[in-house]
């Protein structure tokens, strides 16, 4: 019978198969998904994967939706690397988002580069704060950081909506909730005048991304969360202060998602509402894993990302399908690489029963 | 305060309690084992949605309920088959189950979204149920409110008086001790974790069928992490389970408290709806404050993986 068997060491070639393996298994599991719906499997996975990229405005799309993935992935993939589980990305992403359109109502009037230089720096603070609440609640009292950052993201989310219902609200805007819109000066320049939204933020996440690959494999304190995550007693040994480790873990984490939730109100949005995330900071938390919690990796898994929420749409708009079926690819994709990576510390072998 | 508000108060609180009280109780058993499930949120979502449409569709309440502790069992089959099986990462296939079934969940309930159920007829016990104040909130309620003491009964009997909770709790304190005296570490973990699903299942259903009666995407609403962070709260207890999910059960009620409080006081909705969120902050501070007491209660093997050498 087949029979699973460590590996004497860790295989390398299978940690960088195992995300690979798992994409053709959400593939595979995304043709049964149509079939099952009673939709035909070619067509739908040619909706689903080939349309949204299938000219030049799509593959825009692409990145304007990447942007965000790439800048939260990079920001987790930090602390992830010393086990410090921030799951609140998206409440990180509502605060900064928060504190960048505070900045650009406030400067309503105002012209000039300073507005979107303080939307910056307001959206990295904004996400910190965020951040540093679990930070401060793990390393003074020990507090599970998993579960504080995400009651966080449900308390974010009732932030945003008590304030676009009040004190943000468009005065002139008919009592929906949601600002005003930003003045031109609030705005991230676009990258391209051919009619696509990618805008500055872009080039923000390939810079995040360079950052983040320096800290990670460039710098000391990189290596020492490095080592924290594989072993944490040697790292304690080695003298190594997990505080700061958890410090550093969430502020990156914090400051890149606030910069997101920047980018959101301040690029595609123009305005915050309370609809201010689509997700990207759980799926970030994907992104980081299928790559491994290295940058380049994080540049393709947050491109495949951003497809599944443009086939969403598309199989929405075409197949009369709901959107959050994108939700449904992320996790299974998530699943199986989890299932898959089983086969770098372990092979399966084909053994006769022994008969005693 | 009048005592017919009083009465309304603590029978809302014990229906807000309930589903906290079903899944945390289930998480706890898979717990004792050592699995650390962070899907609940993902099993109840599913399990909310499994319970709305089954019921929807064959107008049975309980074949309701039972397709929704299936969907919950069903999902944490999965995590089981991928952290006990293939030996993943359990708190990252946590997330992952949890992402999958809130997703998975709004996905398949788009088309019953407008719908409603017909509101489920409270069971009144003879008698008691006409106690003034705490006759209502007790003895005439939902009958999976009497199933969740029910079930906490069969549980504390089970973990602490039975042979085979004795093992669960061997095989969660030690898994390699228990293998090697002779139990089979992996299917016990197998069915405690299933069990935990299948009870995140009906908690699930408890908040579609009953509670309110309807689907909404998102209705799970945090629930399954604070049933997660209850059975921490209660270092691994059952009593104080049950007294934390009350506890949260009357915090989720606030606005209830404040509206028969007669007193004008202008909060918004948002501050009050918050309050379950910040006091599940609170309460895991003060209890993780003294490293202790969590170290000391939790089961040794949390959240470790085991495989049996042979």
């Amino acid at each position: 019978m087949l029979r699973l068997e460590r590996r004497p060491e860790a295989s390398h070639l299978m940690s960088y198969a195992s995300p690979a393996i798992a994409i053709v298994l959400m593939l595979i599991g995304g043709l049964f998904l149509f079939a099952f719906l009673g939709k035909n499997p070619i067509e739908g996975f040619k909706v689903f994967f080939i349309n949204p990229i299938s000219d030049l405005w799509g593959v825009s799309e692409l990145l304007l939706k990447a942007t965000p993935l790439m800048l939260i992935a990079v920001g987790l993939a930090i602390g992830f690397r010393a086990n410090v589980w921030n799951i609140g990305a998206e409440g990180q992403l509502i605060v900064g988002g928060i504190a960048a359109s505070a900045v650009a109502l406030y400067f309503q009037e105002s012209e000039g580069a300073h507005v979107l230089i303080l939307m910056i720096i307001a959206g990295c603070i904004g996400g910190m704060l965020w951040a540093a609440i679990p930070a401060f609640l793990k390393t003074r009292f020990n507090t599970n950081e998993i579960l504080v950052s995400l009651m966080l993201v449900y308390v974010s989310q009732l932030l945003v909506s008590w304030l676009v219902h009040g004190p943000m609200m468009d005065p002139d805007g008919f009592n929906f909730p949601q600002s005003a819109m930003f003045e031109d000066s609030a705005l991230l320049p676009l990258l391209f005048d051919d009619g696509s939204r990618v805008n500055l933020a872009f080039v923000f996440a390939i810079g995040a991304l360079l950052a983040g690959y320096i800290f990670m494999f460039r710098s000391f304190a990189g290596f020492q969360m490095q080592v924290a995550g594989f072993a944490k007693d040697a790292a304690r040994y080695a003298g190594f202060s997990a505080r700061r480790m958890i410090w550093i873990g969430l502020l990156a984490g914090g400051a890149m998602a606030g910069l997101a939730g920047m980018a959101e109100v301040s690029g595609p949005m123009g305005q915050i509402t309370d609809q201010i995330s689509s997700n990207y900071g759980f799926a970030a938390i994907i992104v980081a894993f299928v790559a491994r919690l290295n940058p380049v990796g994080i540049f393709f898994a947050s491109l495949l990302m951003a497809l599944l929420y443009l086939g969403g749409e598309q199989a929405q708009q075409y197949m009369n399908l709901p959107s959050s079926i994108s939700l449904v690819f992320q996790g299974m994709l998530l699943l199986f690489l989890l299932g898959s990576d089983v086969f770098i510390n372990y092979r399966l072998r084909w053994n006769r029963e022994v008969t005693a | 305060m009048e005592s017919s508000i009083l009465s309304s108060i603590l029978f809302a609180t014990i229906v807000a309690g309930t589903p906290l009280i079903i899944v945390a109780l289930g998480q706890l058993i898979a717990e004792k084992s050592g699995v650390l499930n962070l899907g609940a949120e993902g099993m109840m979502s599913m399990g909310a949605i499994a319970g709305f449409a089954i019921s929807f569709e064959t107008g049975s309440v309980w074949l309701g309920v039972l397709g929704g502790m299936a969907a919950g069992a069903l999902m944490s089959y999965l995590f089981a088959v991928v952290v006990l099986t293939l030996m993943g990462n359990q708190v990252a296939t946590g997330l992952a189950l949890s992402i999958l079934g809130v997703g998975l969940s709004a996905f398949i309930g788009k088309p019953y979204e407008s719908e409603i159920l017909p509101t489920i007829e409270a069971i009144r016990i003879p008698l008691l149920a006409d106690i003034p104040i705490i006759g209502e909130p007790l003895f005439a309620q939902q009958s999976l409110v009497y199933f969740s003491w029910a079930l906490f009964g069969a549980i504390v009997w089970f973990l602490y008086r039975s042979r085979p909770g004795l093992v669960l709790r061997a095989v969660g304190e030690s898994p390699s001790s228990a293998h090697s005296i002779g139990y089979p570490v992996i299917r016990i973990r197998y069915m405690a974790t299933i069990f935990g699903g299948a009870m995140a299942g009906i908690g699930g259903a408890f908040l579609s069928v009953f509670y309110t009666p309807l689907w909404v995407e998102g209705m799970v609403a945090g629930r399954g992490w604070i049933a997660i962070a209850l059975v921490v709260f209660a270092t691994w207890r059952p009593f104080r389970v049950m007294v934390g999910a009350y506890l949260f059960g009357g915090v989720m009620v606030a606005q209830l408290f404040v509206q028969g409080s007669g007193l004008e006081i202008n909060i918004p909705s948002q501050f009050l709806s918050s309050l379950p969120y910040l006091a599940t902050i609170i309460v895991l501070v003060i209890i993780s404050r003294d490293q202790n007491t969590v170290r000391l209660n939790a089961p040794v093997s949390l959240g470790q993986p085991y495989r049996p050498d042979a």
